[in-house]
């Protein structure tokens, strides 16, 4: 079930810089929701405190109708809200099916078999052979993630987060590094991925963006400018003037 | 048969299980009883240092008090032993419990912390432990004890050297055996990949922290079981199994023969107290010698000498054929389709998110 994630109200401040200031943020069930802004405008920050991985200093975060605010990152993840890192952040030593492998019983599983052997979870590996291949990566599968290619590495970052059956992704700039090709077949990807999914994506691909997102939040400087539709985004005066530029529109 | 022969990861361990293996027939036939005990301190030693290896290799867990564990394990048959009790099933299940339950409160505290904190936090309650039963003077105190009462197992006596030569010897391969299990089993893994990357374990959902006790606790217990031998073999017990060189010396073995590897502990243990032996033969000051020799093996690469020897397999398996990287191996034209997941349809149908 794609599930909906709604911020009441969320601040976090380092010291006397206010990284996310007092974000309101609404996500609905089974959209792919874009957020962009300039570097340093606090993406990522807003991105650990739906995650769990930062506890917002006020402010709700509520996940399919449940206020999960104080809950941390693994029991999220239990309950369907999975992210991918913007720093490639993979299991160098185990192979690409592993990885996949072992989070996929992450989301589901126990980690409390002493003896029998992950690869042979087969209800794991079914769910990590399938994001593999549909992230691209069936053809390197037993390679290890130490030896992929940076592209393949990203391709794998987002496999893992496939692999857990997620009710919501939170994909940090799935895109980060990549070549136009693999930007390419990532943006194909997502689109493949809409609508099964509710997505919050962070990405500066704007190309992708606007051709993937049904809505678009802009955020400057901790603050949420403005959320609208792409159309509504290219026609926005401030936005324009803030972040596109005039040669993005 | 072949392949095996030619990968010396795999046939070199079985090989020097097999010797040991031998060993107490050739003791007996050379009427060289020192033998027996030598290769038996080597046995348990390989028990310590693979039950480290389990927190150190697997885990990424530096402690630097397993000596506590290898010394509690030890009293925990000499102490019941001093009054009388020589049930070996008691001796281990206090083994076990006592193991256990240190491991549980040391671990708890440690893992609060990381890095070199978490080495000093281990190294300072192995301290606590030889302080603690320097100063049980009833039992010997600084000079230790003598176990009046050794384990006996239906009938087996752990006290006497051929027994215990062939339980020391036996555990270590079941142990062996649990560790390749254990090292790609969903707790392995987990583990290992906390080691790699704490963050995204939790990320995805689980508690690494917890698998991280959980480690910890199993290798400290099995730890004990190697104390409980050494405490028969020796059928005496002191403050000096629990002193921080022995904690030390552990993780010289595990380095040595290759950290995270399931063979390394034994390879790292067996050339350890090997070397020892030999220098000692030559001079007294045998460390001036063997701590150059740790230098050089530690120089030669990170994987001790299970790395050394998975090199080689590399060589065997290059020279047969020139691809070796496991890769090109069944892609039957995958390849072809790099990045394009739009083409792959199969299993379309099951792909629903939960």
């Amino acid at each position: 079930m794609a599930a909906a994630l709604t911020t009441h109200s969320l601040v976090m401040r380092y010291g006397a810089l206010l990284v996310t200031d007092s974000v309101s943020l609404d996500v609905r069930p089974g959209e792919l929701h874009a957020i962009i802004g300039p570097n340093g405008a606090g993406k990522t920050t807003l991105i650990n405190q739906l995650s769990g991985e930062l506890r917002p200093q006020s402010g709700t975060v509520n996940f399919d109708g449940r206020d999960v605010t104080l809950l941390p990152v693994d029991r999220r993840a239990r309950a369907g809200l999975l992210r991918s890192y913007q720093i490639t952040s993979i299991f160098e030593e185990f192979s690409v099916l592993e990885n996949a492998t072992l989070a996929a019983l992450a989301a589901v599983g126990h980690p409390w078999k002493f003896w029998r052997p992950l690869l042979s979870d087969a209800s794991a590996v079914g769910a990590a052979n399938e994001a593999v291949s549909l992230a691209g990566l069936a053809h390197v599968q037993d390679v290890a993630a130490g030896e992929l290619a940076y592209g393949q590495r990203r391709q794998l970052e987002l496999a893992m987060t496939l692999a857990a059956k997620p009710s919501l992704l939170l994909l940090d700039e799935p895109m980060a590094g990549m070549s136009p090709q693999e930007s390419h077949a990532v943006t194909e990807l997502l689109r493949q991925l809409k609508g099964r999914y509710t997505i919050l994506l962070v990405e500066h691909d704007m190309d992708a963006v606007f051709s993937l997102a049904d809505r678009i939040s802009v955020l400057v400087y901790g603050k949420l400018m403005f959320t609208g539709t792409p159309d509504e985004i290219r026609e926005h005066p401030e936005v324009k003037a803030v972040y596109l530029g005039e040669e993005a529109v | 048969m072949n392949s095996f022969l030619s990968r010396p990861s795999a046939f070199v361990p079985a090989a020097v299980a097999a010797a040991l293996a031998v060993v107490p027939f050739a003791a007996d036939a050379t009427g060289q009883p020192f033998w027996l005990s030598f290769f038996a301190r080597i046995l348990i030693y390989a028990i310590a240092a693979s039950a480290l290896n389990l927190a150190l290799g697997f885990g990424g867990l530096v402690s630097f008090g397993h000596a506590l564990f290898l010394g509690l394990g030890s009293y925990a048959v000499a102490l019941p032993a001093a009054h009388g009790v020589s049930d070996g099933w008691l001796h281990l299940l206090l083994v076990l419990g006592s193991c256990g339950l240190l491991a549980l409160l040391v671990g708890a505290i440690s893992l609060r912390t990381s890095g070199m904190s978490f080495i000093m936090i281990t190294l300072a309650f192995a301290q606590m432990g030889y302080f603690l039963f320097v100063s049980l003077k009833a039992y010997g105190g600084d000079d230790g004890m003598a176990v009046s009462a050794t384990s006996r197992f239906l009938g087996l006596d752990l006290g006497s050297a051929g027994p215990l030569y062939a339980v020391s010897w036996l555990v270590l391969l079941l142990l062996s055996w649990w560790m390749t299990r254990l090292r790609s089993s969903a707790f392995g893994m987990a583990l290992r990949g906390a080691r790699q990357n704490s963050r995204r374990v939790q990320a995805m959902g689980l508690q690494p922290q917890r698998i991280k006790l959980a480690a910890f606790v199993l290798s400290g217990m099995v730890c004990g079981v190697a104390g409980m031998l050494l405490a028969n073999m020796n059928a005496y017990v002191s403050p000096s199994t629990l002193a921080w060189t022995v904690s030390g010396e552990l993780i010289v073995m595990v380095v040595l023969g290759g950290m995270g590897t399931v063979y390394g502990p034994l390879l790292g243990a067996l050339v350890f107290l090997g070397l020892e032996e030999v220098l000692k033969g030559y001079t007294e000051h045998w460390m001036i010698v063997m701590g150059p020799l740790i230098v050089l093996m530690a120089l030669l690469g990170r994987g001790g000498l299970m790395g050394l020897l998975e090199r080689l397999d590399q060589l065997f398996v290059g020279g047969r054929d020139a691809a070796g990287d496991g890769v090109s191996a069944g892609n039957d034209g995958a390849a072809d389709k790099t990045a394009a997941p739009a083409e792959d349809q199969a299993g379309e149908a099951s792909w629903q998110p939960r």
